[in-house]
């Protein structure tokens, strides 16, 4: 028993920073404005247009930005791991500090590059690249930033097959096709899908990106749950966002921890 | 290895090129570009100045730097000492008691910072403790996003030391005390300084909690950006996100240095 007290201190700030707010926010958004307790506001925000927008749109731009990830940062990284070239290693290098970077750097640079009055719009003739300020500029923007995030991974779980079982398989007269197909991917699998899940979660939480774009009608649920509290003070309606928001990533979360028990510890690692 | 001819080699490798220079190095180089920028009307800034970045150095970006490193320092310190003693705790209780701490500890990884920065705004504008308002409710959501981080990469460092070392200390006469300050805790140093430098650079970012929550005294340099660019200040903007990024490096550089150190001797 006197081995537990040992955890408490730690454990007490979890629950007074993050457990019990947590809490008050389900249960402030079971509370009315008026005080009365009940299922009004989840009724009013469940039923609204532009919760429903948020809902769908989130989940299409973490599903889709995240399959974007995935063949950019699988390819990226065999290219690094199995047809290495002069400054191979200082690319690698160059993927882990970007990772320690913001994400509102790419939305900004995307101004920059493919804005009205950007690099490519100059280059090309004005008007010709439009997108930034629709889904498709926040959803190449997560691409951008979260493909090192699988590049890391899938480099590090690349490493670990042993070239001699790739010489092997090409002696015997498999195509390079059919060595990637059946001998890598296979082998990396669980590191990748592992990967593919948390950036999942990290997209749909993301927050740096939608805000840094600000385009208009790209509203997802975590900038949701920002414009409701922090623009238009309505409280409950953002608990109550806040709340499915939580759920889904929380579910998404629980998978990933289920499936990927010994390697989560590492895999979160590695995201960050 | 998996590519013989010649020629597959290069087209390989020049479409890696160009990917990553779309994916990585533009992005880069538009915000070091866009900072010594004077006006930007063509494919390349028409003239260059040093004038943002003078003024990111010395104006209100500097102040904000400072909070942020501020910030990012306390917070970073707090949630690796936090992290290692909940890793080291939890390693010694029974199993179902450590699975639900590990699961309890990684849980704010699954929370959307926004919604983290809606709890303490929701929790800490009524009694009993009034943070709302206060730079102590930044540091607060910052020490929570930061410590399943911390957790997570000390408690897997925890996993691999070998357990017969605290064991043999223990049977040297060492008191639990004196073992955990001169075994159990040295041998974690390099995992602890580790997961320093990642909380230092995620709080350096961070941005969706700080942006529910900050004071008007003490608001960090990713709010600022933000607040510049909202306005249409992007070249201003820049220069500040420069500023930002080397802050951080040399945050991660002088933790390696003293992580190198350490390992030294």
């Amino acid at each position: 028993m006197r081995r537990m007290l040992w955890v408490v201190p730690p454990v007490a700030v979890l629950v007074v920073f993050f457990g019990y707010p947590l809490a008050l926010v389900l249960h402030q958004s079971f509370v009315a404005d008026d005080g009365s307790v009940g299922l009004a506001n989840w009724h009013d925000v469940l039923v609204s247009a532009e919760f429903q927008r948020a809902l769908g749109r989130t989940a299409l731009l973490a599903v889709a930005a995240t399959a974007g990830c995935l063949v950019l940062g699988v390819f990226l990284a065999l290219v690094l791991a199995f047809a290495p070239f002069p400054g191979a290693r200082a690319v690698s290098r160059l993927v882990d500090v970007v990772l320690a970077f913001p994400s509102f750097l790419i939305a900004l640079a995307f101004t920059f590059l493919y804005g009205s009055a950007g690099v490519l719009n100059a280059a090309l003739g004005s008007g010709s690249v439009d997108f930034l300020y629709s889904p498709w500029g926040v959803l190449l923007a997560e691409i951008t930033f979260y493909t090192p995030f699988v590049m890391r991974p899938a480099l590090a779980a690349f490493s670990q097959i042993p070239g001699a079982q790739l010489d092997v398989a090409a002696s015997l007269g498999a195509s390079p096709w059919r060595v990637l197909r059946q001998v890598v991917l296979p082998d990396a699998l669980p590191a990748l899908a592992s990967g593919a899940c948390l950036t999942l979660l990290l997209c749909m939480n993301e927050f740096g990106i939608v805000l840094f774009v600000g385009a208009k009608d790209v509203i997802t649920l975590p900038m949701l749950v920002y414009t409701k509290a922090i623009v238009t003070f309505d409280y409950p309606a953002a608990c109550v966002v806040a709340v499915v928001n939580v759920v889904f990533s929380g579910a998404l979360y629980a998978l990933h921890r289920r499936v990927f028990a010994k390697g989560a510890g590492r895999a979160a690692v590695d995201a960050a | 290895m998996l590519l013989w001819t010649r020629r597959s080699r290069a087209v390989a490798i020049a479409l890696f090129a160009v990917l990553f220079t779309v994916v990585v190095v533009a992005p880069l180089a538009m915000i070091v570009l866009a900072s010594t920028a004077g006006s930007w009307n063509g494919v390349l800034p028409s003239e260059l100045t040093g004038e943002h970045l003078a003024e990111a150095v010395t104006g209100d970006a500097v102040a904000s730097a400072v909070v942020s490193a501020q910030t990012a320092v306390i917070a970073a310190l707090t949630a690796v000492v936090l992290g290692t003693w909940l890793a080291l705790g939890a390693h010694r209780a029974p199993r179902p008691v450590r699975r639900f701490l590990d699961a309890a500890a990684h849980l704010p990884l699954a929370v959307p910072s926004v919604v983290v920065g809606l709890g303490l705004l929701v929790a800490f504008s009524r009694p009993p403790l009034l943070l709302n308002g206060t730079r102590w409710i930044v540091l607060a959501a910052h020490l929570v996003i930061l410590l399943p981080f911390t957790f997570s990469v000390v408690s897997a460092a925890q996993r691999r030391v070998d357990p017969q070392l605290a064991a043999v200390a223990a049977s040297l006469g060492g008191s639990p005390w004196r073992v955990l300050w001169r075994v159990r805790v040295p041998v974690l140093l390099p995992a602890m300084s580790a997961s320093a430098s990642l909380g230092l650079a995620l709080s350096m970012g961070e941005v969706g909690a700080t942006i529910m929550l900050y004071p008007p005294d003490w608001r960090t340099l990713p709010v600022s950006v933000f607040a510049l660019t909202d306005r249409g200040q992007v070249f201003a903007a820049s220069a500040s996100t420069v500023l930002l990024l080397a802050v951080t490096l040399a945050g991660l550089v002088a933790l390696g240095a003293i992580r190198s150190r350490a390992a030294e001797r």
